[in-house]
């Protein structure tokens, strides 16, 4: 009988009923302390930590600091060294702040190889999903299924339902993954895809980079897929091949069997037609609130999008390209990694960051800081009057210092706009990097395709 | 785990969509590294606004895609020490809702108009075991997982259990466990 990618994956990991094995388990300082505290009270060890890695990323501060030592923030500070404390304790490898290894737990992954198509890939953060661009089942889990892997490298997990979202047509010029993605929200809604493992598929799929399919998977969560995936390709392999901890040679026969099968039925189906997109920009405070960068801010139509519009300080009808702004961020397991930043410097090359404007670029991982750097892009970024960071989650989500002010209307190259997310009251605007960098210079948003 | 079996009591009202898990409990309480205390955190954000009034009742009912967002547990950790022992929404997160079943925090899933008219009620009677709930004259059944609904009415640890079959953990991994490079084939930097 034909099968899905997403079939194929679950049975060859299904240990036994509703039990799943689980062939990478990422870990980081947030949501894992009290998963260790009870390993401990009930004296049960880590069974697997060579399927295991740990690092530090939501509470780190980007400017530079190289110890645990360094944070300022007590809280901070504590759950760092409690990570390292308990990976050294249950001997699991961990990269934490300093090391050159070190980023967002969702963009080592990939770069050092520990990410591979086929693996089961699950992490106490709902932005696992950003593995599934690897061809790989990968989800968040809580705090008590953290705790469950570690003591038995499995999951109790019901089998949830299967979703295609398959594209036709092509993106147009200067429409990004992102767009892809929002636009995707947009449409199916952010709950459209509760219960459901979502594999992406189509040309247009097919066409992107590994960063921007890891962008797309990144925001399945933000449309309430359980998982988002994509089949492995050679795209795929050629990213995946020589990186440390990836096969040598890779398994070419068996991960080209990654695929859904011709004749393999979803459970729902969704088309959408990729050349009608065009740059997103969100409007309110869910994902799904967005339009595109010529249109203008809707009439709300309930109260939820009346209580958005009133947290956004916006009103209907004003043209998404008169909204003023105060911040520009780049970075977060959306969009942090090299090619991410390259499309924003390109953009930002040789002019100037708005007076008005405060903007930050933050590398996701130290790795890609070093590459970025050995091209020269920290230049391009300062000499436009963008601060240059360190490696960390950032004004993603403000546990560490990188905080949005009161008021302060954000354009973010990040995955959520929930009230409050990037800082109390501050108000946030999701687009890709292009759009980003666009903004910084003009204060404003701006059409990317007509802008130059 | 505590076994969950029969909830009753009055219904707290919290009539809105896609109520996110950052709204919950906002990002600054996620620093602590205990399980308890976060109660008195809940919507911290939210509870600033004058008429806001969340009364701490055994039932919380509200609305569709309730805890979407951040996987943090940190959220049903504060819906129940707050008070809370179930919630009734016509739909939830998929992560949420598992996070709830892992502590014991009953997630009810029922029609939009029926929700509602629980709010309206303002009492309500939910029984586990039966799967059915009642409020304002009329029972209702709800569903849910066959397996959940055992380890809840049992209060059973999931762990405890997996490892009840941990021989068929031993041999996934003699026979079927994935070849190749592991995490610690890296070596430190």
């Amino acid at each position: 009988m034909p099968s899905t990618l997403f079939d194929k994956i679950w049975d060859a990991h299904a240990v036994a009923k509703g039990v799943l094995y689980i062939d990478l388990h990422l870990v980081h300082e947030v949501t894992s302390p009290q998963a260790f505290e009870s390993l401990r009270l009930a004296g049960r060890p880590v069974r697997r930590p060579d399927r295991t890695l740990a690092t530090a990323d939501h509470n780190v501060p980007t400017d530079g600091s190289t110890r645990a030592a360094q944070i300022r923030d007590q809280l901070s500070r504590v759950q760092v060294e409690t990570l390292e404390r308990n990976a050294e304790e249950f001997g699991l490898p961990i990269y934490s702040i300093g090391s050159a290894r070190q980023g967002i737990v969702h963009v080592i992954g990939p770069e050092l190889g520990v990410t591979q198509p086929g693996m089961t890939i699950v992490c106490g953060d709902s932005h696992t999903s950003t593995h599934g661009a690897f061809g790989a089942l990968a989800f968040g889990i809580g705090t008590s299924e953290v705790e469950h892997v570690l003591a038995t490298q499995t999951l109790a997990q019901r089998k949830p339902r299967s979703m295609r979202i398959l594209y036709e047509g092509e993106l147009g010029f200067g429409v990004t993954a992102k767009d892809l993605i929002l636009g995707t929200i947009g449409r199916i809604g952010v709950s459209g895809g509760v219960g459901h493992v979502i594999e992406y598929a189509g040309p247009p799929i097919e066409g992107l980079s590994m960063e921007g399919r890891m962008t797309v998977c990144n925001m399945t969560i933000e449309g309430g897929g359980r998982a988002g995936m994509i089949a492995p390709d050679e795209t795929t392999f050629e990213w995946v091949e020589g990186r440390e901890a990836a096969p040598d040679p890779l398994p070419l026969d068996d991960w080209r069997e990654l695929h859904t099968d011709e004749g393999a039925e979803f459970d729902a189906e969704v088309v959408i037609d990729a050349s009608a997109l065009s740059p997103q920009v969100t409007w309110g405070t869910t994902p799904g609130m967005v339009v595109g960068v010529t249109g203008a801010v809707p009439e709300p139509s309930d109260e939820g999008e009346e209580r958005a519009l009133d947290y956004m300080a916006l009103e209907a009808g004003t043209p998404m390209q008169e909204i003023e702004l105060d911040r520009v961020f780049i970075g977060s397991c959306t969009n942090s990694r090299i090619g991410d930043l390259r499309e924003a410097a390109e953009v930002v090359k040789g002019r100037r960051v708005a007076s008005s404007i405060d903007a930050m670029v933050v590398p996701g991982s130290a790795q890609v800081k070093e590459q970025a750097e050995a091209e020269g892009l920290d230049e391009v970024f300062r000499a436009a009057g963008f601060d240059w960071r360190s490696a960390g989650c950032s004004m993603c989500l403000g546990m560490n210092p990188d905080i949005a002010a009161p008021g302060e209307r954000v354009a973010s190259t990040s995955n959520r706009n929930f009230e409050g997310r990037q800082g109390r009251g501050a108000r946030s605007h999701l687009v890709s990097p292009k759009m980003a960098a666009a903004a910084a210079i003009e204060g404003r948003f701006v059409d990317i395709r007509e802008w130059s | 785990m505590d076994p969950v079996n029969i909830i009753e009591g009055a219904v707290t009202a919290l009539d809105r969509n896609d109520v996110d898990t950052d709204q919950i409990i906002p990002k600054q309480f996620l620093k602590r590294v205990e399980r308890t205390g976060f109660g008195e955190f809940l919507f911290h954000d939210w509870s600033k606004d004058p008429t806001w009034d969340l009364p701490s009742n055994p039932i919380l009912a509200t609305g569709r895609n309730f805890g979407c967002g951040s996987s943090r547990e940190h959220a049903p950790w504060a819906l129940e020490d707050y008070g809370f022992r179930a919630i009734v929404a016509p739909s939830f997160a998929d992560i949420f809702y598992s996070n709830c079943t892992k502590i014991g925090l009953l997630p009810v899933t029922l029609d939009e108009a029926d929700v509602k008219e629980l709010m309206a009620a303002g009492h309500g009677r939910i029984d586990l075991g039966e799967q059915e709930i009642s409020f304002a004259g009329r029972q209702l059944p709800f569903e849910i997982d066959a397996e959940i609904a055992r380890r809840l009415l049992e209060g059973l640890d999931d762990i405890g259990v997996t490892l009840q079959v941990e021989h068929e953990i031993d041999r996934y991994e003699a026979e079927r466990e994935r070849s190749g490079p592991v995490t610690t084939s890296l070596g430190r930097a």
